[in-house]
């Protein structure tokens, strides 16, 4: 058994501590949160949907799935990793932006479809979203300029099919 | 009707059928007594630690197969419970233990005597609350007995800030208690189910292991029809001991690192292992890939993550024990009850290699008439007491030899701190079990060091009127860990020596309670007799072999068929 990345997408009470308990039951038994996004959601103001990514074999991974279900204010727990699925993830990324850099930090933004949100005389602050790939290969093209910073969200993602994830 | 927060408490209490809490007073929770000074009909027994106080409930809960409460103030009060908390929560004990709180206002400036003990017991809880509002109240505490008693039972805190506790509010009746988040499994899959009654037609060597849920769902009477149904021998964790009766041929003894060669071989020749209610702790396990390798496992267990978690099962049941064990039962009913136990010439050709291996090694000690064997004791207190008395134990080779040599018929009388070990648990375990069956003997078997833990208990025992029989094996040594030291670091005694004690006698005498001591082989019987038969709370001191050890043994991380025999 490999380990494999497993997106998990969690309901759960919108109720104070209930991420608590979920980050204390994955430091508690050893189990990795690779990244992690919570948010109420818009359909209903007492829930919210926590995306996790995560790491782990077969059994590792039915575990922290049943550990999860196990919690008294985790509703539902659903494994996206073997479903059809989209998944965007946002990140806001400083790069050094000097006069001559300029029109190929453009070139670059626009390619991926991304946007340029701030500017200063020497750095663009630039928004972009996608799957990893797509984000890790960005990163990848404006290394050699000089990233100063970035901010990521982690993954979010929901399943494709019409019905509502449970 | 206008109630305070500490009526409310009270009132909900009561209505969940609880008789008897055990707790300590202090500043946060002044409210609350002040309320119960006018409850007489809610029992309150004064502890001397709030360690005690949760243990007490804790074995409350078991001796009388209902929830058991326990009541502390904040701050120390509430860190005090911790221990007892995660020894419940190990133990799938339910209890709900209620903390005292700073203010509302006061929370989180580090207030006189303000701890976050919602954080600090989160790991070790089923579920935990804080009651910030009245108004949520009477639901809270609905809600957190119906966590604590149902699907895998567990403990429960709620926190209650003192604000909240004076405060008045219009009771509701908060009505049933549906969480949507919180449906336990109780009915088994019927085609799994199915399955296992084809692979006990198939089974030449079938083994029953049987494990705490077998006690908490109350299922001691399906588990032994199944057994005679089958022919099966049974075997049990610490945790499932008075499942099976000790008396009966097809016992097998506990299994496990102390368990009985006969148990142990078992397990490591079967080819169909039927698990009730366990959770495969290492120290049932030993080796994990050896345990049980010939055998195609069934495991019936009401909470998923105890399946595939230590040991894979051929066949998981998620399913509550009584229940599922009652379908199994009626479906093998309407089977030929001859396929059901099997071939009769292979099945006896098994039980006659039981009999072997219990015949080649069984479990033994040698008294002679110089010192005192801790064995005999046991051996002693057994045969002197019914299997209507309650025994509990400390933690250590005077839990593991009741294990071994105390034979118990019935499950909720064997009381010990088995996931956790927590020495100090036996004397108010003892306690609780006795505020729980006024009528029953209650008898606590500890060792010198643990009886050192919790020793203050005895005045409880004694202010309220709850006569429990203390038996201390005194070898003075730390025995369990001295014999770890002798086999597994070249005797090298280090801090175990405890030949420092107590004068037992004396200390028992100044709470006001009997003391007896003996040191001869031929007074033990006359000691117990007398000890057990006097009315008051009673220590029993043997002073017994220093360097005896627990056997069989299994080394840590070995199959549990290779044991360090006697």
């Amino acid at each position: 058994m490999s380990n494999q990345k497993h997106i998990l997408s969690i309901l759960v009470d919108n109720e104070p501590g209930v991420l608590s308990r979920i980050a204390g039951l994955f430091s508690g038994r050893g189990y990795n949160i690779e990244s992690l996004s919570v948010a109420q959601t818009a359909e209903n103001s007492f829930l919210s949907r926590i995306t996790m990514v995560t790491v782990g074999d077969d059994h590792i991974i039915e575990q922290i799935t049943k550990q999860l279900h196990k919690l008294i204010n985790v509703i539902t727990v659903n494994d996206l990793t073997d479903k059809k699925y989209v998944q965007r993830e946002l990140m806001l990324i400083k790069v050094n932006a000097k006069p001559e850099q300029r029109a190929e930090i453009l070139r670059i933004v626009d390619i991926f479809r991304c946007r340029v949100v701030d500017v200063g005389p020497e750095h663009y602050t630039i928004e972009m979203s996608g799957d990893d790939g797509k984000i890790e290969a960005f990163i990848d093209l404006l290394r050699p300029m000089g990233i100063i910073e970035t901010a990521r969200t982690g993954l979010i993602a929901l399943p494709r099919d019409k019905k509502k994830s449970k | 009707m206008k109630l305070k927060g500490a009526q409310i408490l009270i009132k909900m209490i009561k209505e969940e059928g609880v008789d008897t809490i055990f707790g300590y007073p202090g500043g946060a929770v002044i409210d609350i007594y002040d309320a119960l000074d006018k409850t007489p009909d809610l029992r309150h027994i004064l502890v001397r630690h709030e360690q005690g106080a949760v243990h007490a409930a804790d074995a409350y809960s078991r001796a009388k197969g209902t929830v058991g409460v326990a009541l502390v103030t904040s701050g120390p009060g509430a860190t005090n419970t911790v221990t007892g908390i995660a020894s419940a929560y190990m133990d799938s004990i339910p209890i709900v233990v209620f903390t005292g709180q700073v203010p509302t206002a006061l929370i989180g400036n580090d207030a006189f005597q303000e701890v976050d003990i919602v954080g600090i017991t989160r790991p070790c809880t089923k579920h935990n609350y804080l009651v910030k509002d009245i108004t949520k109240l009477a639901r809270t505490i609905k809600e957190a007995f119906h966590i604590a008693r149902s699907g895998r039972p567990g403990p429960v805190l709620v926190d209650l800030p003192k604000d909240v506790m004076g405060a008045m509010t219009e009771f509701e009746e908060p009505g049933d208690i549906d969480l949507r988040s919180y449906k336990p499994t109780y009915n088994p899959n019927m085609k799994q189910l199915s399955r296992v009654v084809e692979l006990i037609k198939e089974a030449k060597r079938p083994v029953i292991f049987s494990g705490g849920g077998v006690v908490l769902s109350k299922a001691s009477g399906e588990l032994v029809k199944l057994a005679k149904m089958m022919n099966s021998p049974v075997t049990a964790s610490l945790m499932g001991l008075g499942t099976f009766p000790g008396s009966d041929p097809l016992w097998l003894g506990m299994l496990g690192m102390h368990g009985t060669y006969r148990a142990n071989m078992s397990i490591g020749n079967c080819d169909l292992l039927i698990a009730v209610g366990v959770r495969f702790d290492d120290r049932v396990t030993g080796r994990k890939d050896k345990f049980a390798s010939e055998a195609k496992i069934v495991q019936i267990d009401i909470d998923p993550t105890s399946i595939h978690k230590n040991v894979e099962a051929n066949c998981p049941i998620v399913g509550d024990c009584k229940n599922t064990l009652e379908l199994l039962n009626s479906m093998l009913e309407s089977e030929n009850p001859a396929d059901v136990c099997g071939n009769p010439e292979e099945r006896q050709a098994w039980l006659d290699q039981i009999a072997q291996w219990r015949a080649t090694s069984p479990q033994r000690y040698e008294q002679k008439d110089d010192v005192i064997k801790p064995q005999y004791v046991i051996d002693r207190l057994h045969k002197l007491t019914d299997k209507n008395t309650i025994i509990t134990t400390e933690v250590g080779q005077n839990q593991m030899w009741t294990a071994q040599y105390y034979l118990f018929d019935k499950p909720n009388h064997f009381i010990t701190s088995g996931g956790l070990g927590v020495m100090g648990f036996g004397l108010p375990a003892a306690i609780g079990a006795k505020a729980a069956c006024p009528d029953k003997l209650v008898v606590c078997v500890a060792g010198d060091g643990s009886i050192q833990m919790n020793s203050q208990e005895l005045m409880t025992a004694i202010e309220s009127n709850l006569p429990v029989k203390i038996v201390i094996l005194n070898n003075r040594y730390l025995g369990m860990v001295r014999q770890w030291q002798e086999l597994f670091y070249d005797k090298r005694y280090s801090y175990t020596n405890m030949e420092r004690a107590p004068d037992f006698v004396k200390l028992a005498e100044a709470y006001g309670a009997i003391g007896m001591r003996t040191d001869k082989v031929n007074e033990v019987e006359e000691v117990l007799k007398k000890g057990l038969a006097c009315e008051g709370t009673v220590i029993m001191e043997f002073i017994v072999e220093r360097e005896e050890c627990v056997y069989p043994m299994v080394p840590a991380g070995v199959a549990i068929t290779e044991m360090l025999l006697v």
